[in-house]
């Protein structure tokens, strides 16, 4: 079932919370604030929440970004929950590399492989 | 300060853009940019790095400079050309030292959800000039994609 919010579209898939971004501009600079209080409300709302976040719609993405996703990281880790990433697109991946996030994360290439992942 | 040397820059061909220090109005002057980018065809992944260099900019000017002030604004000046991208971007702020912002790539530092602005600049430009006081950065991206000079393909359609 597709919960309504602005910026985030959430589903439920085998106990784990799969959030996509609502549009492609969404990890600019303006939402980032928004997007991170969002996040941060669906971490709180359930104690050890797996949570995949797939980046299929996102071209672009900022330093703010990458600390709104660290940030968020950190948060899920205190409630003894996971984060996992997944297609992120080959722009989006170099920003993950260059500032070595690609180490901090854990990344999958595909949403079906991030999930398996949560299972085993 | 005006555009550094090893630019190649006339100071004639730059367009200024003035703009109250606010994301959306940084970013209504950003997609002017953008779109003389697109003009200009320059390819998806040299839009990006630029894009992604000016973003961080912008934000380092309204947040940082400026401190999210409302009064204040921002000054763009720019030239987009067929072989290379110039931007200045300055705030009505103190400055900074750019040098004394601590390695983000450093283990110690990996999980501070700050810090990265400055050094994704620097990996995605060709080059970034900061002036002494820290209130203005100029930025050159080479176009790899720029078309051929003009008079080699005119002596090609012969």
């Amino acid at each position: 079932m597709e919960q309504p919010s602005s910026h985030l579209k959430i589903r439920r898939a085998n106990g784990v919370s799969v959030v996509e971004f609502a549009d492609r501009k969404i990890l600019e600079e303006l939402s980032i604030q928004e997007i991170g209080e969002e996040l941060r409300q669906l971490v709180e709302s359930e104690a050890g929440i797996k949570l995949l976040l797939n980046f299929k719609n996102v071209d672009h993405l900022s330093s703010a970004a990458l600390g709104m996703l660290i940030t968020l990281n950190k948060k899920i880790k205190e409630h003894n929950g996971k984060l996992k990433l997944s297609d992120i697109n080959r722009q989006i991946f170099e920003v993950f590399k260059i500032t070595r996030l690609n180490r901090v994360f854990d990344i999958h290439e595909t949403s079906q492989q991030a999930l398996a992942g949560f299972q085993s | 300060m005006s555009v550094p040397e090893d630019f190649s820059v006339d100071e004639a061909s730059l367009a200024e853009l003035v703009a109250p220090s606010d994301l959306r109005s940084a970013k209504a002057s950003g997609d002017r940019i953008l779109a003389e980018l697109a003009r200009h065809k320059y390819d998806s992944d040299t839009i990006f790095a630029i894009k992604l260099a000016l973003e961080e900019a912008l934000a380092n000017a309204i947040k940082h400079g400026n401190r999210n002030d409302p009064s204040k604004h921002i000054v763009i000046r720019f030239h987009i050309g067929d072989e290379h991208a110039a931007i200045m971007v300055r705030d009505e702020g103190n400055g900074f030292r750019p040098n004394a912002i601590p390695d983000p790539t450093a283990n110690t530092n990996l999980e501070r959800p700050y810090g990265r602005g400055i050094m994704l600049m620097y990996a995605y430009m060709t080059k970034v000039h900061f002036n002494e006081a820290g209130n203005e950065v100029w930025m050159l991206k080479e176009n790899p994609t720029r078309p051929p000079a003009k008079s080699k393909s005119r002596s090609l359609r012969r």
